[in-house]
C-alpha cells in the first residue's frame, strides 16, 4: 500500500480554513467563535488520544484491554444519546435504557463481524473489533437516541389518546403499539435513506479513507458493503431493544402510562 | 356493588363509599378538588393506595384491563387513536342502536375524527364505552358539550343502562342533571369525601 504521510504542516494548512469560520462569525455576530474553538481544540485533543490508544491497544494485543476500550466508548455514546433528548426518564433510567440497548446491539453485531467475515486472528484482535465498534456504535447511537426521543415525546404529547384506550380496557402494549411503531421507524429511516443515498450523493468516510490509503477502490467498496449491512442490523437490534425497555418503563404492571417517570430538561 | 375503600391518591385521603346496583352517585366539589383524580383512581389509571370491588373481587384479584372493561371511565377529554371513528370500535354492529338514540347519524362511522364536533365526540366517547357492556361507568362532565335537548337524550340512554342494572358515578358541573340523574350526592372538599343530604329519599337500592 502507498500513501502520502501527512507531515504537521499540512494540518496547520487545513486549520487555517477555520479562520473563514471565524471571520464570518465575527462579521454577522454569530457568537460561534468561542464554540468553534473549543469544538476544533475537543476535536484534535480527542482524536489525537485515540490515536495514542489505538497505538497502545494494538501492540498489547490484550483481551481485557480491548473490552475495556469498547465498555468505555459504549458509556460516552450513553451519554451522548441521553444528552440529545428534550424529554428523558428520571433518575439513571435514561442514561441505562439508552446504554444498555446500544451495548447490546453493537457488541452482538461487531462480535459478529469479528468472528465471521473478518477471520481476524482473534476476536479481540483491537485493530478490527475498535474501528468497526466505532462505526456500528456511531450509527446506533443515532438510531437509539432518534427513537426514544419520539417514543417519549409521542407518549406525553399522546397522553390522552393512550389513556382512552388503556380506559376502555386495553392492555399498555396495544394502547402504546402506535406510537411504537412510529418510534422504531424514526430510528430506522436514518439508516435506511443512509444506504440509498451512498455512492450517488455521499462516499462513506470508511471507503475514502481506504482509497485514500491506496487500497483498491473495488475492494474498498465491498468493505463498506459489509459495513453498511452491520449499521443496518446494529441499528434495528438496538432500536428494538431501547423501544421494548423504554415502553416497559413507561407503563407498569397494572397497565398505566406513567409519565410521572419522565422529566423535561 | 362498587365497593371503595380507603382510597387515597395524591390530595384524596382515603376515600370509603358504594355505589349499588342501578344506583347514580353525583360526585361534586371546586376545580381541582380532586372529581377526576377519583375517577382516575377507581379507574385505577394512576397509582393508589386502597382497595376497590366489584360484586365483592378487589381490582387487585384481577388483571387491570379486565378490571377497566367493566369499571369504565370516560373522562372529559376524549381521546382518539385512529384517523377514522370506526377504527376506534371493534364491534360497529352493537353501536348502531346506540347511535341512532345519541342522534347520531349512522353513517359517522366512517367519518374521519377530525370531522367530529366536541358534542358529536362527546356522544360518541360514550358510546364507545356503552358497547362494552361495563358494569360501573365512571362519567366526568358526560354532557357538557352538548345542547340542553340532546343532553337530554343522552341521559335517557344512560337512565336506561341503570335500570338495566349498572351504576354510574357521575361528575357534572350541572346542579340540574345531577338532580335528575343521580340518587345521591358525595362533596369533595380538602381532601374528603363528604356524603351531602338528598332532596329525594326514593333512590339507592340495589
Amino acid at each position: 500500500m502507498n500513501y502520502i504521510d501527512l507531515d504537521y504542516w499540512d494540518l496547520a494548512l487545513a486549520a487555517s480554513l477555520l479562520l473563514v469560520n471565524a471571520s464570518l462569525s465575527i462579521i454577522f455576530q454569530l457568537g460561534l467563535a468561542r464554540r468553534l474553538v473549543i469544538a476544533a481544540a475537543r476535536m484534535v485533543v480527542q482524536l489525537t488520544m485515540v490515536g495514542l490508544v489505538l497505538k497502545a491497544l494494538f501492540a498489547i494485543q490484550s483481551p481485557w484491554l480491548t473490552v475495556l476500550a469498547a465498555l468505555i466508548m459504549v458509556m460516552f455514546a450513553g451519554r451522548e444519546a441521553v444528552a440529545r433528548q428534550d424529554r428523558s426518564f428520571t433518575g439513571y433510567w435514561s442514561y441505562g435504557i439508552g446504554t444498555t440497548s446500544m451495548c447490546v446491539a453493537a457488541l452482538i453485531v461487531t462480535l459478529f463481524a469479528v468472528t465471521t467475515q473478518f477471520e481476524a486472528r482473534s476476536w479481540f484482535d483491537p485493530r478490527y473489533a475498535i474501528p468497526l465498534l466505532g462505526m456500528i456504535l456511531g450509527n446506533t447511537m443515532n438510531g437509539v437516541s432518534l427513537c426514544l426521543d419520539r417514543l417519549l415525546s409521542a407518549s406525553h404529547g399522546g397522553r390522552v389518546a393512550i389513556e382512552a384506550r388503556l380506559a376502555l380496557g386495553a392492555d399498555a402494549s396495544t394502547a402504546l403499539s402506535s406510537i411504537r411503531r412510529e418510534a422504531m421507524r424514526t430510528g430506522m429511516v436514518p439508516t435506511v435513506n443512509a444506504m440509498s443515498a451512498t455512492g450517488l450523493v455521499s462516499l462513506p468516510g470508511m471507503m475514502t479513507g481506504q482509497i485514500l490509503a491506496g487500497v483498491e477502490p473495488v475492494e474498498a467498496v465491498k468493505y463498506q458493503i459489509l459495513v453498511m449491512f452491520l449499521i443496518g442490523g446494529g441499528t434495528a437490534l438496538g432500536v428494538f431493544a431501547a423501544v421494548f425497555f423504554a415502553s416497559h418503563r413507561l407503563t407498569d404492571a397494572r397497565h398505566r402510562l406513567r409519565l410521572d417517570r419522565l422529566t423535561t430538561k | 356493588m362498587l365497593d371503595i375503600e380507603n382510597v387515597s391518591c395524591l390530595s384524596l385521603r382515603n376515600v370509603s363509599f358504594s355505589v349499588g346496583s342501578r344506583e347514580c352517585v353525583a360526585v361534586t366539589g371546586k376545580s381541582g378538588a380532586g372529581k377526576s383524580l377519583l375517577l382516575r383512581s377507581l379507574a385505577d389509571l394512576d397509582p393508589n393506595d386502597g382497595d376497590v370491588k366489584l360484586d365483592g373481587q378487589s381490582r387487585n384479584a384481577m388483571a387491570a384491563p379486565d378490571w377497566r372493561s367493566q369499571v369504565v371511565y370516560v373522562p372529559a377529554e376524549s381521546g382518539w387513536w385512529a384517523d377514522d371513528v370506526g377504527g376506534h370500535f371493534d364491534d360497529r354492529e352493537a353501536a348502531t342502536g346506540l347511535l341512532h338514540r345519541m342522534q347520531l347519524p349512522a353513517d359517522c362511522l366512517d367519518w374521519p375524527v377530525s370531522r367530529l364536533s366536541t358534542g358529536e365526540r362527546q356522544r360518541l366517547a360514550l358510546v364507545r364505552a356503552m358497547v362494552l357492556a361495563p358494569k360501573v361507568m365512571l362519567l366526568d362532565e358526560p354532557t357538557s358539550g352538548l345542547d340542553p335537548d340532546t343532553a337530554l337524550r343522552a341521559e335517557a340512554v344512560l337512565h336506561e343502562r341503570l335500570a338495566d342494572g349498572g351504576a354510574i358515578i357521575l361528575v357534572s358541573h350541572d346542579p340540574a342533571q345531577a338532580e335528575r340523574l343521580a340518587s345521591r350526592r358525595l362533596h369533595i372538599e380538602g381532601g374528603d369525601v363528604i356524603e351531602m343530604p338528598t332532596s329525594r329519599d326514593e333512590g339507592g337500592g340495589g
